[in-house]
């Protein structure tokens, strides 16, 4: 490219840069000559080492700031001088010394540690009141404009380095002891070498004008017929845009959704806060039965109305009804079942949900993907919420195939090909499964959640007959950890800004 | 769940086949067991609440050899008679009313063995017993108890005996309040008038159930050949069937089991009792459940091999099986046995239509237009600290606590904007502007609910950068309801969260629906937000009332 074309290119940020640059180099010091602001100045600079026209060296340096404090020492005075300000040779009641003063109690306490040392004051004890008087060297103090006075009145931010002498390094140290008076930060400083291309194309008259926008005005008018266009660099990189975007654990919900949906199922919903009855006794879960215990449940204060069918589930549980069971055979509570607790799986939505069903509304699938919650410390692999997927097919002819057809499918459309059942245990379910999946990267099986078919003691009381019912209730925690990578799982839920702009999307 | 630790060694012998490791773990886990690792020779692994009969070497042996074919089939237990009586003094009725006892002898215990004995009387307290609430197991060297054995209850004074591990005698009250295991169990007896314990002809105390036996007579060792069981506990038929996993474990050691007679004071009962009981087998039942096609012949073969007898479609249950409450549960060990890796899959051919639910189809809808005016979805968890909804928000409303949270999450939230500020505050170091929503549940207390709370959905926004101010939240809201087909009007409002004169409640239709405002400065620096911020709030149930 000759220099015609790299002038060309030139942003006018570029062009104000370039004349200064043979003569100054630092970042700062560039800025102030061209009344430009040193981040236009920056990206100036990137620009112009993109074109291959300088060279940048960032170094680090230590640099003082005024913190809060500071500022206001700056202005009033070190708080140490008002206090020797409101001393007179009388002993007088601290309380309205600091009255006086207009200092804060910390403050107070900090000059009587600091003038003590430099025997500024006497201090006595009166009354439950330390009393405070002036001495003389005090007073001569209250004259003297020491090196801490002259430290602050210099011009912030100050170079470290240029902390030379030991006088005021010591007021330095002093200072930098103290709360809230200065603040040291590494600052990054940018300097700029022009290379000779450099050089030489700053020789050139750079000023001149160029168009860097098109405007509604030259169109109307025409005028930027006699203008010329800027270029661009094309292959420069731009400030990033973020889209507006669902929260990616909502992407991966909406898929899993439109798979039953696909499948024929129809969508459950209902509430968090349920009763005993409902998530755990409609599901024949016996009320002495460990999974019921206080730790691993949250329950709310308060007392549940129940459903007629309470007294069916009841029996049940005692005697096993009219199910062609013998029961749990023990006295079944209503005060238990009436407890209200935040529900711990969403197969509470399908015990509801057959208990809405006649016998014309079979066959029937329903699915529901919703929130359950259990009582545990948040840690790398517990939360005390998360996702629950379930399912349930209610149909006289189902069968234990089925079960494993419709997981078999659904994990298929989840990228995972193949499924396998392995015996477990669930009071409402017999048989009970357990469902894992191949991975098939990973070559081995992984654990996804609980399946089977729902007891007679279970559909009976709830749907008026006995019937086949195929149900599961399945993780997603684990599907999301893997799609995204996410190691703790505390990050689906922390709502990281950053991380939830650059997330990819769920594309399956 | 528990789990146990059994020797790979002893679980051989007993299941009389060797099989290879990876065999091995295979069949455990398809066995209906949760196997954790074998590592050298110990196998860990959990065991099912419905199957509380593995929980010691010779069950799992048992229940593993019949599996994998090397012995099927019911097990044959022999009983003697003894005649050692326990007597069930009236006493103990409204107690701790029923006992079941037993006497094995013909033992040769060694550490390996009492280490069996002890797991499977602890695994068995923890899980069958409901931490010895439901069934309370004491095993005593039979050599130093003279029968007959009563069982009765007395004031807590008055029982004094010399505890396992105690050094000296302790009343009753003591026990509790100064030994571990008092300490531990004290509370299943602490209300009651009367403790329960068990006394021998010569009037030495063996024990206190369901706390601990007599240092004297209740400490089994090495030298220990015969032992005296004893269950007690609520319901008689648990703890019969208690009884029986633990006299046929003692019987797979070699023991030789012996009755015990019970004198209750309503009539006698002889336990242990290994009589199977009989049910039919409902085999079309079986068949539908499991989409197989199993002949009865086939069907009695995978019960045996389940441990069950089977005989002219009759099924005999271990005496020792604790969960077999209908036909359902033999289709479970019938599938178990049929192996559930070869079930094939298969797809009924059934129509059903499906549908998603109105509400959350709106509320995607709801979605698409706030990512279309460049929002970022956020979600939150809906337990919540009070302070972040309560001083934070500069309000003072009640939420609804949680009973027993183990964090300190203990409150269901009542508002959603609170949980937006609490996301601006975690991302100040992150790039603005911050334009953020979230769409989740709200909980407020409510007469007209089963539950005494009500529920509702809620969207939350909330911008927050140098340059916004209530123009641009108004914004937003209009293109969202005008989006919807709705029109609204904003009343002024006072709300202790907003800048006086910068805050309204969203109206249609005479109904307020939301409310939107300029975050007070107050709130923002109670959040420590140190950039401007603005926030809208809808009750979308309304809002889809409306629609609809």
């Amino acid at each position: 490219m000759d220099n015609k074309s790299i002038i060309a290119k030139l942003h006018p940020l570029e062009r104000q840069v370039l004349p200064i640059l043979p003569h100054t180099t630092e970042l700062a010091a560039i800025a102030k000559k061209g009344k430009l602001k040193e981040i236009e100045v920056m990206r100036a600079l990137q620009w112009l080492e993109n074109k291959n026209l300088l060279t940048l060296e960032t170094t680090k340096k230590k640099v003082v700031f005024l913190d809060r404090e500071g500022q206001r020492y700056q202005k009033e005075g070190l708080p140490e001088k008002i206090f020797l300000d409101v001393l007179s040779d009388e002993f007088k009641g601290l309380n309205i010394i600091t009255k006086k003063s207009k200092l804060s109690r910390q403050e107070v306490d900090a000059c009587i540690g600091l003038l003590k040392r430099k025997d500024a004051i006497e201090i006595t004890k009166e009354e439950q009141q330390l009393q405070v008087r002036i001495t003389d060297k005090g007073m001569k103090l209250r004259q003297e404009r020491t090196a801490e006075d002259r430290f602050l009145e210099q011009q912030f931010p100050l170079d470290i380095e240029r902390i030379e002498d030991v006088k005021e390094k010591l007021a330095f140290e002093e200072l930098k002891k103290r709360k809230g008076i200065l603040r040291i930060e590494d600052i990054k400083s940018v300097h700029a070498t022009l290379t000779i291309l450099g050089r030489e194309i700053s020789m050139y008259n750079l000023e001149g004008e160029v168009i860097n926008r098109v405007t509604t005005g030259m169109l109307q008018t025409g005028s930027w017929k006699e203008k010329t266009f800027r270029e661009y660099d094309v292959e420069a990189a731009v400030p990033q845009k973020y889209p507006g975007k669902k929260h990616f654990e909502n992407e991966a919900i909406e898929y899993i959704k439109s798979i039953w949906l696909e499948m024929g199922f129809k969508e459950m919903t209902g509430k968090y806060v349920q009763s005993a009855f409902w998530d755990l006794d409609a599901l024949f879960t016996p009320q002495d039965h460990p999974a019921r215990e206080m730790q691993d449940t949250f329950y709310v204060e308060g007392k549940a109305k129940l459903p007629e069918i309470w007294t069916k589930v009841k029996e049940t549980h005692e005697n096993g009804a009219n199910t062609g069971s013998i029961g749990w055979k023990y006295s079944f509570s209503k005060e238990e079942t009436e407890q209200l607790l935040l529900r711990t799986h969403t197969t509470v939505l399908s015990a509801q949900r057959l208990s809405q069903l006649k016998k014309e509304d079979l066959p029937a699938k329903f699915f529901a993907v919703g929130k359950v919650f259990r009582n545990e410390a948040l840690d790398w692999k517990h939360l005390f919420e998360f996702y629950q997927v379930e399912g349930i097919v209610i149909d006289p002819n189902a069968n234990l195939k089925h079960l494993k057809g419709y997981l078999t499918q659904f994990y298929k459309k989840m990228g995972y090909p193949k499924v396998r059942m392995r015996p477990a245990y669930f009071p409402y379910t017999e048989p009970s499964l357990e469902v894992d999946v191949f991975h098939p990267i990973r070559k081995q099986w992984v654990e996804l959640g609980g399946a089977g078919i729902f007891r007679p003691e279970v559909v009976t009381p709830l749907l008026g007959f006995d019937c086949p019912v195929l149900a599961w209730g399945q993780g997603m925690g684990r599907i999301i950890s893997e799609y995204w990578k996410i190691t703790d799982i505390r990050d689906i839920n922390n709502n990281d800004l950053k991380q939830i702009r650059e997330m990819k999307r769920w594309l399956r | 769940m528990p789990t146990i630790t059994l020797s790979k060694k002893v679980v051989e012998k007993l299941v009389g086949k060797q099989l290879p490791l990876e065999e091995l773990k295979d069949r455990i886990a398809m066995l209906g067991t949760d196997l954790e690792e074998i590592e050298g020779d110990n196998i860990h692994v959990q065991i099912f609440p419905n199957r509380p009969d593995l929980l010691s070497e010779q069950g799992f042996s048992r229940a593993l050899s019949s599996f994998i074919g090397v012995k099927t089939g019911l097990r044959k237990y022999t009983v003697k008679q003894s005649n050692h009586k326990v007597i069930v003094d009236p006493s103990v009725t409204g107690i701790r009313p029923f006992t079941a006892c037993a006497i094995v002898k013909g033992l040769h215990f060694d550490s390996e063995t009492l280490r069996q004995l002890i797991q499977l009387q602890e695994k068995l307290h923890v899980t069958y017993g409901r931490k010895r609430k439901k069934a309370a197991i004491g095993i005593y060297p039979l050599e130093k108890i003279t029968f007959p054995v009563t069982y009765k209850a007395d004031l807590p004074h008055k029982i004094i005996f010399q505890p396992l591990d105690a050094e000296k005698e302790m009343t009753a009250a003591e026990i509790l309040e100064e030994h571990t295991t008092g300490k531990e169990y004290g509370s299943l007896l602490q209300a009651l008038p009367r403790y329960p314990f068990f006394i021998d002809a010569r009037g030495e105390i063996l024990s206190m159930p369901p706390i601990i036996n007599s240092e004297k007579t209740g400490r089994v060792t090495a030298e220990t050949t015969g032992v005296f069981i004893e269950c007690s506990g609520f319901d008689f038929d648990v703890l019969s069937r208690c009884l029986n996993m633990i006299v046929t474990a003692l019987a797979d050691m070699n023991g030789e089991i012996y009755t015990v007679k019970l004198e209750y004071p309503e009539g006698t009962k002889v336990t242990p009792n290994l009589t199977s009981q009989k049910i039919k087998l409902d085999l079309s039942y079986l068949n539908k459940r499991l989409g197989l096609h199993l002949s009865e012949q086939e069907a009695g073969n995978l019960l045996e091999r389940m441990g069950y007898g089977f005989e002219r479609g009759e099924v005999s249950i271990p005496s020792y099986r604790a969960d077999i409450l209908h036909q359902v549960d033999l289709a479970e060990d019938i599938a178990i046995a049929y192996g559930y890796e070869n079930f094939q899959e298969e797809i009924p051919n059934v129509a059903t239509i499906g549908e998603e639910d109105a509400f959350e189809k709106f509320c995607k809808k709801i979605r698409e237009i706030l990512v279309g005016l460049q929002l970022l979805e956020i979600k939150n968890f809906h337990l919540t600290t009070k302070e972040d909804f309560t001083t934070k928000m500069n309000l003072s409303e009640e939420l609804i606590p949680l009973k027993n949270a183990l964090g300190d999450h203990n409150y269901l939230r009542n508002a959603i904007l609170p949980s937006l500020l609490k996301t601006l505050a975690e991302n100040q170091h992150h790039e603005y502007p911050h334009n953020i929503f979230e769409i989740g549940r709200i909980f407020t207390p409510s007469a007209e609910e089963d539950t005494g709370v009500r529920e509702r959905e809620t969207l939350g926004i909330v911008l927050c950068h140098e340059k916004t101010d209530f123009t641009e939240i108004k914004q937003v809201v209009t293109a969202l309801l005008h989006s919807l087909g709705l029109e609204f009007k904003i009343n002024e409002i006072t709300h202790p969260s907003f800048i006086i004169g910068r805050v309204g409640a969203i109206i249609i239709d005479g109904e307020q629906i939301g409310m939107i405002g300029e975050f007070h400065p107050q709130v923002l620096m109670n959040w420590e937000v140190m950039v401007p911020a603005v926030g809208l709030e809808l009750d979308l149930e309304k809002v889809f009332g409306l629609i609809k």
